[in-house]
């Protein structure tokens, strides 16, 4: 099995508090990682370490290692714009950029210095595509994104993830907002794109990483308890914690 | 005892109408007593032909020259550098006691009184730079003058762009750069539009920091190292020496219209521009 992430004794601290307790474990290439737990646990600090958007925050430190491929990505000469490009974000609350749809699409790429007319459009159709919106914007790409609806503007920035063309995906409660319908097909989407891609999604729906997820790893207090199979975890958890947590008692 | 809210409403409504009522009526007073007896000395050949006799008769020409010249100046040195700083310190420094120092340092420059600008002008641009009394230190000086206003009033405007916005473009393999050009300014200009805009009418309409900087020639200026006459200072001038109350007038009203022109303006640019945006 190909592993993608390794995490190793990963500590993390916001204003000297230590919200991430050593962590320990791998993320297999090509599949989709859960991750539940309840608020507070840690999950989407750990999310944001994988593409190091808690730089952007102050007051951050971290200790331990995050491999992405073999390469420590906190290693002070590791790219942190070329990071991005290949770990891609879907944040909880949908952000479409004050921009015409094909223009939120296309913002990634153009980045990079593509702006072949003929490669740009070739992208933002298979990427819509792929984000389940493309018959729904098709005749009204140079619309402004913000005037999609909410679960449209959550495909939108998918798909602008997607036009990337990164290695990874990391989503942060993608359908925290969005209704069941947009909920599924964002999910019938994530299914479809682990055969490319390597996905983790966060999730405070401990159903929906039934539902998606190959492997779920529980997050509590910051620390790692448990990580398995979605099989496992849900019918023979191995913490008291876990059967406590996926079985609604607490959180 | 206890009033009834019904009564402390009107109250409030009282109060707080009756102080808007009162500042439009200041503005209104003083636009129609300036208006009032300047509009009649105003026409075209009053804003096209030269003074004569100190500004006892003619026109105003040359001061409109000045009045366009030096605010026009100080504009296209102040822009930049004030948009590039409030950049840098909103999006390439962390919160922090330099930052800090900073801010407070541009609150207190921009609360300075222009004189004193006109004093550090004097001295630095006209005697120690050996520019004299020109159009070069007078706009150099404004430019000084009104840096600290754009560059507030585009911090405000930079730091009023959703931070989601910020994320979602670094999120996307943007450098700092990238987000600031595509996403920022953007998103940014209106606010910074008006700072411009604010600071436009403010050196239009500056006397202090101008006479002592950039003299007052009744010339028409032919380099950037000629003196040159504002109409703010042509109408202190005229005022102050008793010359002419008439065209004193005259030149008041122009200058009032001048900076009403470029205000209206600077609403009907920015509407435009944020009706196409959205």
């Amino acid at each position: 099995m190909n592993i993608k992430f390794h995490i190793q004794d990963l500590n993390f601290y916001f204003n000297n508090e230590k919200v991430l307790k050593g962590i320990n474990f791998e993320i297999p290439a090509n599949k989709i990682l859960g991750i539940i737990g309840p608020s507070g646990s840690g999950k989407t600090t750990f999310l944001r370490a994988l593409n190091r958007m808690n730089d952007l925050e102050t007051g951050t430190r971290i200790e331990g290692k995050i491999l992405l491929d073999g390469e420590d990505i906190y290693n002070s000469d590791y790219d942190v714009v070329a990071l991005r490009k290949k770990v891609g974000m879907v944040f909880a609350m949908p952000v479409p950029l004050p921009m015409s749809i094909y223009e939120n699409v296309v913002y990634g790429p153009r980045l990079s210095g593509n702006n072949d007319k003929t490669r740009l459009d070739e992208l933002v159709e298979k990427s819509l595509t792929a984000a389940y919106l493309w018959d729904e914007v098709k005749d009204r790409l140079k619309t402004s994104g913000m005037r999609l609806s909410g679960g449209q503007q959550q495909r939108l920035c998918l798909a602008r993830v997607l036009a990337m063309e990164p290695e990874a995906i990391l989503l942060d409660e993608p359908s925290s907002g969005l209704d069941p319908i947009s909920t599924a097909k964002i999910e019938d989407a994530l299914t479809e794109l682990k055969k490319e891609y390597t996905i983790i999604l966060v999730t405070n729906n401990t159903k929906q990483a039934a539902r998606v997820a190959d492997n779920t790893a529980f997050f509590l207090m910051g620390e790692l308890i448990e990580i398995g199979s979605t099989g496992q975890i849900f019918t023979t958890p191995g913490k008291i914690e876990t059967n406590d947590y996926i079985t609604g008692r607490f959180g | 005892m206890r009033i009834h809210p019904r009564y402390t409403q009107r109250g409030a409504v009282a109060v707080l109408g009756g102080a808007t009522v009162l500042t439009l009526m200041i503005l209104v007073f003083i636009i129609v007593f300036i208006l009032e007896k300047g509009l009649p000395v105003i026409n075209l050949k009053f804003l096209t032909s030269n003074p004569e006799d100190m500004g006892r008769a003619g026109g105003i020409f040359p001061t409109l020259i000045g009045t366009i010249l030096l605010p026009l100046l100080a504009i296209i040195i102040a822009t930049p550098l004030g948009i590039f700083t409030s950049v840098y310190l909103s999006e390439y420094t962390k919160e922090n006691k330099v930052t800090r120092i900073i801010r407070f340092g541009t609150d207190c420059l921009a609360g300075i009184p222009s004189i004193i600008f006109g004093l550090f002008g004097y001295i630095f641009f006209v005697i120690t730079l050996g520019f004299g009394w020109s159009i070069l230190s007078g706009g150099l000086t404004l430019a000084v003058m009104i840096l600290p206003t754009i560059i507030r009033t585009s911090e405000e405007a930079i730091r009023a762009v959703p931070k989601s916005y910020r994320e979602v473009s670094f999120s996307l393999g943007a450098t700092s750069w990238q987000t600031v050009k595509k996403v920022i300014l953007p998103n940014a200009l209106p606010g910074i539009v008006t700072g411009i805009m604010l600071s436009v009418g403010r050196s239009i309409g500056e006397t202090a920091a101008v006479i002592f900087t950039a003299g007052s020639s009744l010339r028409i200026p032919d380099s950037l190292f000629d003196s040159t006459r504002t109409m703010a200072v042509h109408f202190y001038i005229l005022a102050r020496e008793g010359i002419s109350a008439e065209n004193a007038y005259g030149t008041a009203a122009t200058l009032i219209i001048a900076v009403l022109m470029v205000n209206l303006s600077a609403y009907w640019l920015m509407n435009r521009f944020i009706s196409k945006r959205s």
